[in-house]
């Protein structure tokens, strides 16, 4: 191996920094606009120019509101996401996890096509079920509650977490299962003792999946929780940012504190977080 | 398992049945309630299940029928298409370039890794907001984002209205461009994180057999590992495609339906035409309408992967 200049690693390199750079435009826009202040924003000759400082101007007005031009903050509403994502993210994964087991180790006649069916309703568009969906939430007493909107994404979680669930029991080997049977475990005893105490890994990917998605999504969110100080940062996020405010610095603060959650347990967790988008597109 | 007894397999049958009466219920309960939404007479806060047939659907298809309903609708089918197609082109063929940059045993693999597919962590609303920003044109005498540059560039015939633009070429309006190039940054990654997994886990020994027979670095990703990659490609068209087919927040955060239906797709229409006009039947059609073209490229693979796992 030389040291000399080769131009071939030289593009592998120059391509890659390339890329680096254009996908990193807008955390340089997110950055850049949310700390500037609002007479700074309004120049739009120095739009895409650096901030004068660091302001946190912009971070204040996205977390409490800024009440004389009638805008709320999102501070409630980032709280809303994580009473939200936190109780749906662990039910779903308890559900995923406990089907998982039945659906790998206690396979019984017409379970793969029950699985087959299961799974088609994590690919269905959510608009077909939401008429029907809102009028049988209210009629259980849950139109409307955050409490509604966690049994919708436990229930429409139950596909991908029975998924990432089923194909990570199916490497456990059977063996070790007959092993404990001869000392006497029954279907609870194996999963107690042998399956939930290996699933660690299995249960960080798909906390980590569910935490990212219901923590992002939207659509349901927007539909079952009317009330403004009932709803998740994503909906709050995009009401502001439809409401033609000329804020902009406000909206990149409020963008900001919208994405760091999941980008936090993306930065830390990038391995597991890659393991369970896999899994996402891998069947069977 | 030999071993199972009876009682246990009920049990085991017993606890996997609460899922499936729920899915049971809101997957299939809720689309067949959905479609018999769509062929009744539903338009109005009150709900109204008279049986009107396909009236619903012919409103969507047939302009001499459905006037402006169909004239949208027409529009965010060909937008869905348009839009399916450059978004898949744009993240396999950068995807997989991606991914074979960095197969190439590439220093700081693992920071550049982290920035081409951290906006797969991140809301489809965050994106919208972001790119909102970048391509909002501003004026001719003030103008923003883009333009702005543009115009300290000197490069002043380079501006235009980006997703305001409502001009088409044939079916395909230039606005959904702006779109289109913000999906891809956010699924790009997606893509590279597949092929680089699929890369990874062709054996060395292939690629040193290539070598050792004389073929060019070029060669062997030609040859051998390409071929290699085909089921990545095939999965990914799958899940990028299901996607992009039922795009709604992206699109509805940062455009809306867009000036003349320049960006909209049938999710939006579907949104505004249930929740904020309340035609809840017109609603109904277009989502089993999606539906159907959504099933129509999920029921396939579904079948096909569980084929392939019988036979392994």
């Amino acid at each position: 191996m030389t040291t000399r200049f080769n131009p071939a690693r030289f593009a592998v390199y120059f391509l890659l920094v390339l890329f680096a750079l254009i996908f990193l435009i807008p955390v340089y826009v997110l950055l850049s606009s949310s700390f500037k202040t609002f007479a700074e924003v309004q120049d739009l000759s120095n739009m895409w120019g650096l901030p004068q400082g660091i302001n946190l101007e912009s971070f204040k007005a996205a977390w409490s509101g800024i009440p004389e031009k009638g805008l709320r903050g999102l501070a409630p509403n980032l709280a809303n996401s994580f009473k939200l994502t936190i109780p749906a993210t662990i039910l779903s994964a308890l559900l995923g996890s406990m089907n998982g087991y039945v659906l790998s180790k206690w396979k019984f006649r017409g379970s793969d096509v029950i699985f087959m069916l299961m799974l088609f309703g994590m690919f269905i568009p959510y608009q077909s079920v939401l008429v029907p969906l809102t009028i049988t939430l209210s009629s259980i007493g849950l139109g409307g509650t955050l409490w509604g909107l966690i049994l919708v994404h436990v229930i429409y979680g139950i596909p991908i977490t029975t998924l990432i669930f089923r194909n990570y029991y199916a490497e456990v080997p059977n063996e070790m299962i007959e092993a404990s049977r001869i000392d006497g475990a029954g279907f609870f005893g194996i999963y107690r003792h042998i399956m939930f105490p290996l699933s660690l890994p299995g249960f960080v990917v798909v906390i980590i999946w569910q935490f990212t998605n219901i923590w992002n999504e939207f659509l349901f969110a927007v539909t079952i929780l009317q009330k403004p100080e009932l709803q998740p940062i994503t909906v709050a996020l995009r009401n502001l940012s439809g409401s033609q405010i000329q804020e902009w610095n406000m909206i990149m603060a409020g963008a900001i504190i919208a994405a760091i959650p999941t980008l936090i347990v993306y930065i830390i967790m990038g391995r597991y977080f890659i393991r369970g988008l896999l899994a996402g597109s891998v069947k069977g | 398992m030999d071993s199972q007894t009876r009682h246990e397999r009920w049990i085991a049958f017993l606890m996997l049945l609460p899922s499936i009466i729920l899915l049971a219920i809101f997957v299939y309960g809720f689309i067949a309630w959905t479609g018999l939404v769509s062929v009744s007479k539903w338009d109005g806060i009150a709900p109204d299940y008279n049986f009107v047939g396909l009236k619903n659907y012919q409103q969507l298809f047939l302009k001499a029928i459905g006037g402006v309903s169909a004239l949208r609708f027409h529009i965010g089918l060909w937008n869905t298409f348009f839009f399916t197609i450059f978004f898949l082109f744009i993240c396999l063929l950068i995807g997989l370039s991606l991914a074979i940059l960095l197969d190439q045993k590439v220093k700081g693999e693992g920071i550049f890794r982290t920035i081409y597919l951290f906006p797969m962590a991140i809301s489809f609303v965050v994106t919208g907001v972001v790119w909102q920003w970048i391509f909002a044109p501003g004026t001719e005498s003030r103008p923003r984002g883009v333009n702005a540059l543009f115009s300290t560039l000197g490069l002043e015939n380079l501006k235009w209205g980006w997703y305001t633009d409502p001009t088409s070429i044939g079916p395909f309006h230039i606005a959904l461009i702006p779109v289109i190039i913000a999906a891809a940054w956010q699924m790009i990654g997606y893509t590279m994180a597949m092929y680089l997994a699929g890369l990874r886990a062709i054996p060395d020994d292939l690629r040193e057999a290539g070598n050792v027979d004389g073929a060019t670095n070029f060669g062997v990703y030609r040859h051998i590992i390409l071929p290699l990659l085909k089921p990545i490609t095939f999965s990914a068209l799958i899940v990028l495609g299901h996607i992009s087919l039922k795009i709604f927040d992206l699109i509805y955060t940062m455009t809306g339906k867009g000036p003349a239906f320049a960006t909209d797709v049938p999710g939006i229409f579907m949104f505004e035409t249930t929740f904020q006009g309340n035609h809840y039947a017109q609603g109904a059609a277009i989502s089993m309408i999606m539906l159907i073209m959504v099933a129509f490229v999920i029921i396939p693979y579904l079948i096909f992967s569980f084929r392939q796992e019988v036979e392994l």
